[in-house]
């Protein structure tokens, strides 16, 4: 697999800053990639995105788009991404329909045409067809200035897709939106994956959504702090354990002495499994236990250790 | 053919809001009837016999040049605009030219200014200002170098201000004076010292002296009212607008980038 985005030792220090934003990341995303950028606030999220998308000038380091240096061949980035920002950016004077339109031809999709009518026929069915599945066909030639914050999203959405981008950048895109609508959106964007090999890089608070990510990369105060599939990210960071109890305390924890297995007592004793097997264990326990849980880490739970951990740092 | 679509869209956004904003519609038609028809009319009475040209006239094509300068310039705080709303961050995200972006502002916000001379010109013909009409028709094309220019020098102040606050305060402040300055009320060819340096300086001063240049040549008013050759003017127009739009856009897009 190739890399269609390659970051180096990338640093940001906003002016008068005595901090780094972005905090020496290096990273590479491979083609047809969903690649999950997560953190708390103020990591460096949106900055990060904001420089690999041309819009805002790093301190230093290298970044390569689609091949193209940032710096070197700003347009030759721009041609290749799409991008959906944090902060919807839509004119309020325009209807929806002509927010897609300016941006359509600014991408040079189609040329320019002062009414929709008069627009070709394959932009007026693909703006028809995106606006269906995000279910905003009905207001697509209203005035914006009405719009609530999800359908401000949407809308946002299926101009980002016009172009059909390369390399879409998505910081956030589904906060705003209802259940349904962010199912859509998803459905939309994996079929869209799959059939034009669309690399997403994905920043997001919805953990189940970069649960789907083929990789994770957790960011805080501008470093990477971990890095890899989902799977990978949850074993390295937080460990399966047992929550066991019985009646007869003392007797649970002999034997759990005696088995050498490492374990905490609280309500409930936590016994770390530490790769060993949960049968194993249970079979040689006589005590009668009266609480059996395993607990299997999410996602969520390997982010928000990770977040405890660097704020005690 | 990229970046000529890009500019009429951007250009074409700019007009679709200026027919969508009613009270700044009907702003560009009490302007003209209080330059012209206050003004005017009151210079024409008191002192049209002494001057020894007809001052409605003079302010008559001095306001539409004016207009032009003036409503392109001020259009360019828009773009100041747009970054507050965060929609600049979708024009610059577009793989175009910088220049494409700057341009097809100072082109919409010329037509802009195009729409608000309707009712310079109408307002003028109803109150019966004296014009010679073949020479009217003449300004619509010489105007468009004007707007142009004006459009850079919107550019070029824009460029230095961050914020919206900033530039509704240093716009009318850079604006206002040079409509005495370039001297679209009053003849401005005999001026003490410092006020002949500030009008020389003031770049709508080549605006208004091109457009009278062109209106008035050939006529026996052309030596008491025109500073320049016409072709002068325009020459400066151009290094002007060349230079305003190399240096604005240089800035603007540094600042937009380099936070």
């Amino acid at each position: 697999m190739k890399p269609v985005i390659q970051v180096n030792h990338l640093i940001k220090r906003y002016k008068k800053e005595t901090r780094n934003a972005v905090n020496d990341l290096s990273f590479e995303v491979f083609e047809g990639e969903l690649f999950a950028f997560l953190g708390p606030n103020g990591a460096g999220k949106t900055t990060t995105i904001s420089i690999l998308t041309t819009t805002l000038i790093k301190t230093s380091g290298e970044v390569k788009i689609a091949g193209f240096d940032i710096e070197r061949d700003p347009t030759k980035v721009r041609d290749n991404i799409g991008v959906i920002f944090q902060k919807p950016s839509l004119d309020q004077n325009l209807t929806a329909e002509e927010n897609i339109r300016f941006h359509a031809i600014l991408y040079g999709l189609y040329r320019f045409n002062p009414t929709f009518s008069l627009m070709p026929e394959s932009y007026r069915r693909r703006v028809l067809e995106l606006s269906t599945i995000l279910g905003i066909e009905n207001e697509i030639f209203k005035p914006i200035r009405n719009f609530s914050g999800g359908m401000k999203r949407k809308l946002e959405i299926v101009r980002s897709l016009m172009q059909k981008p390369k390399i879409l950048f998505l910081d956030e895109p589904t906060s705003g939106l209802d259940p349904l609508s962010r199912k859509n959106l998803w459905d939309y964007l994996q079929k869209v994956r799959q059939e034009e090999k669309t690399t997403i890089f994905l920043t997001t608070h919805y953990l189940e959504e970069a649960e789907n990510a083929d990789r994770v990369c957790i960011v805080d105060k501008g470093r990477i702090v971990v890095i890899g599939t989902p799977k990978n990210v949850k074993e390295e960071l937080i460990d399966e354990y047992l929550l066991i109890n019985s009646k007869k305390r003392d007797l649970l924890r002999h034997e759990l002495n005696d088995l050498n297995v490492k374990f905490e007592e609280g309500e409930y004793f936590k016994v770390y499994l530490k790769g060993k097997s949960i049968q194993k264990i249970i079979n040689r326990l006589t005590v009668d236990l009266n609480v059996l849980q395993i607990h299997t880490p999410s996602l969520e739970d390997a982010y928000l250790e990770l977040i405890e951990m660097g704020e005690k740092r | 053919m990229k970046n000529i679509n890009a500019i009429l869209t951007i250009a074409f956004r700019d007009v679709l809001k200026f027919l969508r904003d009613r009270p700044r519609i009907l702003a560009t038609f009490i302007f003209p009837i209080i330059f012209i028809g206050v003004l005017g009319g009151s210079f024409q009475s008191n002192l049209g016999k002494v001057a020894g040209f007809n001052f409605l006239t003079f302010v008559f094509v001095g306001v539409i040049a004016q207009t032009l300068f003036q409503s392109a310039a001020s259009g360019i705080i828009s773009l100041i605009e747009d970054r507050e709303n965060d929609f600049s961050q979708e024009i610059f995200i577009a793989p175009i030219s910088r220049y494409s972006i700057i341009i097809g502002k100072i082109f919409g916000e010329s037509l802009v200014a195009y729409l608000q001379i309707i009712g310079v010109i109408a307002f003028g013909l109803i109150i019966g200002v004296p014009i010679i009409l073949p020479r009217l028709l003449l300004l619509i094309p010489v105007g468009v170098i004007v707007a142009l220019s004006g459009g850079s020098f919107g550019v070029l102040i824009m460029s230095q201000l961050n914020t919206q606050r900033a530039a509704n305060q240093v716009f009318p402040f850079v604006l206002l004076p040079q409509f005495f300055l370039a001297g679209v009320f009053t003849p401005i060819k005999i001026l003490p010292i410092y006020l002949l340096i500030l009008s020389r300086i003031s770049p709508m001063t080549y605006g208004v002296d091109f457009a009278r240049g062109i209106y008035y040549w050939g006529t026996p008013e052309y030596q008491k009212i025109v500073l320049y050759n016409p072709l002068v003017d325009l020459t400066i127009l151009i290094v002007m607008f060349v230079s305003f739009i190399g240096i604005g856009t240089y800035f603007f897009v540094r600042n937009e980038r380099n936070k």
